[in-house]
């Protein structure tokens, strides 16, 4: 039943990859900007989490749930942080050439790593309580933590709600309007500047969400956001770019294959997936559902 | 009337200043403390990867997030060869080996990137290059994973050499000069001749290139090898200063190092991404020493450039210039 865990691994894996290249392809999606600093909107969520559950783990007389309800505050936060990145430095971007859309948040990334230190300082935190309440389960005769189960279930739920935003609200259409015509919704009336205000926000709020539901299962160190935004490209380009049903479709390939490839041929992991990412590309080059 | 304008392009006062610069860099060993000779190297090994880097921006319109893997590719070629076939390690060797396997890299990349333009392309060379990063970082019997290879010095010739010291301030800084005088040279035939006006074509319209007749797809590949190659020559370069190689040069962080040094020159002139190089290796190195936020530092400048002065400290200079002499013919009226 060893396989049984390899698939639910996968589906973890699959969780928090799809919720940050979620986010990295709303806002690519409605903004046509590569959000470079997505890594550090991760960490932010990351460390936020992990410290406020350090710090309320240190009172005493702490409900439990409350442990992890604290865990939104990495979102609320990096959602505040998208905030003030969009008004101060991609707002002047728009219009603007890609090469300096795509600095800027580079700029981004160097100053939030720097930013990062500052606040929470150089050392690793571990918040592990909230993995370590739930326990394990048994599940056809093998221990598995409880926890990677909230964690799938939560995105479950998040990525419901982000599909239905998307596809019922009248927020969500204006929203695909700006990212299949950005003239045409700008000649229909649609306010451009709040609509962008709020794609990134909630992208970057998503990025933070997975950054928090990762805290407790990890060490949370210096540079965390470097990797997952790695792999988040990859599901961009396996997807295809703006895609929803691409993120999501990309994170399962992804997952799956890490799963496996952590166990099978760890040494090459990473490889494999840039070699599908690039075997997909020769195939079919707007990715699986670009347009 | 094209033939006019070159011959009057060469004696223009661009030239004098280009040979003044030459005679600057032939008397700076004279000049500089030997730590800052090294960090001068360091940014002329640089500079030609920012040289091959903008034939592909500036020229070709095409953002690379990626160059790394080409630079890597020429420091491993360098370290690999110390490592496995030290018979070969000469200097002589040493440069057509790198040139021979950045081409095979910037080849087979290249073929897959083309196709596509703009932001795609760059997320495109950012996972190639992560893709040598991966090989570079896992198959640590065969690179040295994370803690790199050593880079020995080279022989040149049959001489031997045998302080880094003496062999970086001495030979190997002429030899440097030579081949950026070398790649300068090329580089600057490249973008004015029939080839590079029709790679600007591209870049202006792909569409009313293809109906001219230029074959798009194969030369933006002819542009990617070019700049490939380029930047395996500095990487290889850069390696024998730098004494040691690690994975992180094939990292996507240090390719948006590269567009940051080209950005900071001015990617629109053909002399800033030079600038930039030099000027970036020197930022970096006193901020890195000044301060544990040097990222910050670097971040915050780069910031600043992309608001207010987009066009580099090349395009600085350049507007500085038209702004004298417009004030001069002011005056003079």
């Amino acid at each position: 039943m060893q396989w049984f865990i390899y698939v639910l691994n996968g589906l973890y894996f699959t969780a928090f990859i799809f919720l940050i290249s979620l986010g990295l392809n709303i806002i690519l999606g409605v903004m046509g900007i590569l959000n470079l600093a997505h890594g550090s909107l991760y960490a932010i969520g990351a460390f936020m989490a992990a410290w406020v559950i350090i710090t309320l783990s240190g009172l005493k007389g702490v409900p439990v749930p409350l442990l992890y309800i604290s865990l939104i505050s990495g979102a609320l936060l990096a959602g505040f942080v998208g905030l003030i990145i969009e008004r101060v430095l991609i707002r002047p971007m728009y219009g603007r050439a890609l090469e300096y859309q795509l600095l800027i948040t580079f700029g981004a990334l160097l100053l939030f790593e720097d930013l990062i230190k500052l606040v929470w300082g150089g050392e690793a935190y571990y918040a592990s309580q909230p993995f370590d309440i739930l326990g394990k389960i048994q599940i056809l005769g093998n221990a598995y933590p409880l926890y990677f189960l909230l964690v799938i279930l939560v995105t479950l739920i998040v990525g419901s709600a982000v599909w239905v935003f998307i596809t019922k609200t009248k927020m969500g259409i204006m929203l695909r309007a700006l990212s299949l015509d950005r003239e045409m919704a700008t000649a229909l009336g649609l306010e451009i500047d709040k609509l962008s205000t709020i794609a990134f926000v909630l992208g970057a709020a998503l990025a933070g969400l997975a950054g928090s539901l990762i805290a407790p299962t990890t060490p949370v160190l210096l540079g965390f956001g470097m990797e997952p935004l790695i792999l988040a490209f990859i599901v961009v380009v396996i997807g295809g770019l703006g895609s929803l049903k691409g993120a999501f479709i990309g994170s399962v390939i992804v997952g799956q294959i890490r799963s496996i490839g952590i166990v099978v041929f760890p040494e090459i992991e990473l490889a494999i997936l840039f070699l599908i990412a690039a075997v997909i590309l020769v195939v079919k080059p707007e990715g699986l559902f670009g347009r | 009337m094209g033939q006019l304008r070159w011959r009057g392009s060469i004696l223009g006062p661009r030239f004098f200043v280009y040979l003044s610069t030459l005679v600057l860099l032939l008397i700076l060993p004279l000049l500089l403390s030997p730590f800052n000779l090294i960090l001068l190297e360091y940014g002329l090994a640089l500079a030609l990867v920012g040289l091959g880097f903008n034939l592909l921006l500036r020229y070709t319109g095409l953002l690379s997030f990626g160059h790394g893997a080409y630079f890597a590719t020429g420091a491993y070629t360098v370290a690999m060869v110390g490592r496995y076939i030290p018979e070969l390690y000469s200097l002589e060797m040493l440069l057509p080996l790198s040139v021979l396997f950045s081409f095979i890299v910037s080849f087979v990349f290249g073929f897959i990137c083309v196709r596509h333009t703009r932001i795609f392309f760059a997320i495109l060379t950012l996972s190639l290059s992560m893709l040598v990063f991966a090989l570079l970082f896992k198959l640590y019997h065969i690179t040295g994973g994370s803690d790199g290879l050593y880079i020995p010095i080279p022989s040149v010739f049959g001489m031997v050499f045998n302080r880094r010291p003496d062999f970086l301030s001495g030979f190997f800084y002429y030899f440097l000069v030579f081949v950026f005088v070398v790649g300068f040279l090329f580089m600057k035939a490249v973008v004015n001749s029939p080839f590079g006006k029709a790679l600007q074509a591209i870049r202006d319209n792909e569409i009313r290139a293809e109906l001219v007749g230029i074959r798009v797809k194969r030369y933006r590949l002819y542009a990617f090898v070019i700049s490939g190659i380029f930047t395996g020559v500095g990487g290889a370069l850069w390696s024998f200063v730098n004494g040691h190689v690690t994975p992180e040069v094939a990292h996507w962080f240090f390719s948006g190092e590269i567009v940051y040094m080209v950005l900071l020159g001015g990617f629109a002139n053909f002399e800033g991404p030079i600038i930039g190089a030099i000027v970036f290796t020197f930022l970096k190195l006193y901020a890195m020493s000044f301060t544990e936020y040097w990222m910050f530092i670097i971040g915050i400048t780069l910031i600043i450039l992309v608001l207010l002065l987009p066009t580099g400290i090349a395009g600085g200079i350049y507007r500085l210039i038209t702004e004298i002499r417009k004030g001069k013919t002011l005056s003079g009226i």
